[in-house]
């Protein structure tokens, strides 16, 4: 009996061990997962940030898209943002949604830095934004075709979350 | 003990001024205000996580107070808030998680745990407890008897010395 309490510390040690393999092993415990996966995107009715004119979740159908949210004062996004411009260079479609933002200095932004998006859906107080569980920019959907979520991205977009994504972006019809 | 109670009441008076910007969500009577400042320390800041609504200022957190605010006014019951939070963010917004197949360690854990350590305790206590209570052989016996006399004659030396 006595012997076997021996063996305690090294039970326990293993435990731990397996406990921070998965915690610490998590490429980002701040990602929540979201309850929005293989649900419609919700409905919406917005104005357009270039055209001014009014778009809705039906503006989205018809190909698979990215939708990624961004604004002007988040810094990640402005990091990101080179890497949307190649995105869209490749064919890719990408709807934006400008979150909490000003539309002024938005328009500024896609001036200076390029415009990846098809059009961008202003949502300068955020209710498109809570609609979609947003809790930080930027973050990507993956919609397919009939505008039913099929993944999300936290974070910024760069060519190694791209070579995850890809495959699952592709498989959409 | 005086000092120690003013601490005390010190440190868990912040807790009663949860929520900050409660000038800013007036309510027609002190029953919806308090359901509100309930509903705001149940959910959990998505951004800041180890936070509720009522004490993070996160723009989400003020954001979606402000949801809460709105929903209420709307005749929203409580669980219908707190239903449109979880439909959006996901369970992890509720303090208060939901029993179901994958929170059954987050429920259950700390009881399991605790099962298995006083089992643990129990298994060291008796397995202790049966080693001491063994009597003695005749041989260990022989050996107390020795012992002692040697260690009576010593101290009888020391005193004539």
């Amino acid at each position: 009996m006595n012997r076997a309490l021996l063996f305690i510390p090294l039970g326990i040690f293993i435990a731990m061990g397996v406990l921070f393999w998965v915690g610490l092993g998590k490429e980002n415990k701040d990602v929540l997962p979201s309850p929005l996966i293989d649900q419609p995107f919700p409905e919406f009715a917005a104005k357009a940030l270039e055209s001014g004119t009014g778009v809705s979740a039906e503006s989205l159908l018809g190909q698979p898209m990215l939708v990624n949210i961004w604004a002007t004062w988040c810094p990640t996004c402005k990091a990101e943002h080179e890497f949307l411009n190649t995105l869209a260079a490749d064919g890719i479609r990408i709807i934006g949604i400008n979150y909490k933002d000003d539309d002024f200095k938005a328009r500024q932004w896609l001036t200076a830095y390029g415009n990846p998006y098809e059009f961008n859906v202003s949502d300068p107080d955020g209710k498109l934004g809570l609609d979609l569980g947003v809790y930080g920019a930027p973050e990507t959907f993956l919609v397919d075709s009939q505008g039913i979520i099929r993944a999300k991205h936290v974070g910024d977009l760069n060519p190694r979350v791209w070579k995850k994504l890809k495959p699952r972006f592709e498989a959409m019809q | 003990m005086k000092t120690a109670f003013f601490v005390f009441s010190l440190v868990f008076s912040s807790l009663s001024l949860a929520v900050v910007e409660g000038h800013k969500y007036p309510f027609d009577n002190q029953q919806d205000t308090e359901r509100f400042n309930q509903l705001a320390e149940d959910l959990r800041c998505p951004k800041c996580q180890n936070q509720n609504l009522a004490d993070s200022n996160a723009p989400v957190a003020r954001d979606m107070r402000d949801k809460v605010y709105e929903l209420m006014q709307q005749g929203k019951t409580d669980d219908e808030v707190v239903g449109y939070m979880v439909d959006r963010y996901g369970d992890f917004v509720r303090y208060n998680p939901p029993m179901r197949a994958e929170t059954f360690l987050l429920w259950f854990g700390p009881a399991i745990l605790f099962v298995f350590g006083l089992i643990l305790l129990i298994g060291i206590r008796r397995s202790s407890k049966n080693t001491s209570n063994q009597p003695l052989t005749a041989e260990e016996k022989a050996k107390l008897e020795q012992l002692k006399n040697a260690a009576q004659r010593s101290s009888e030396k020391g005193q004539k010395s």
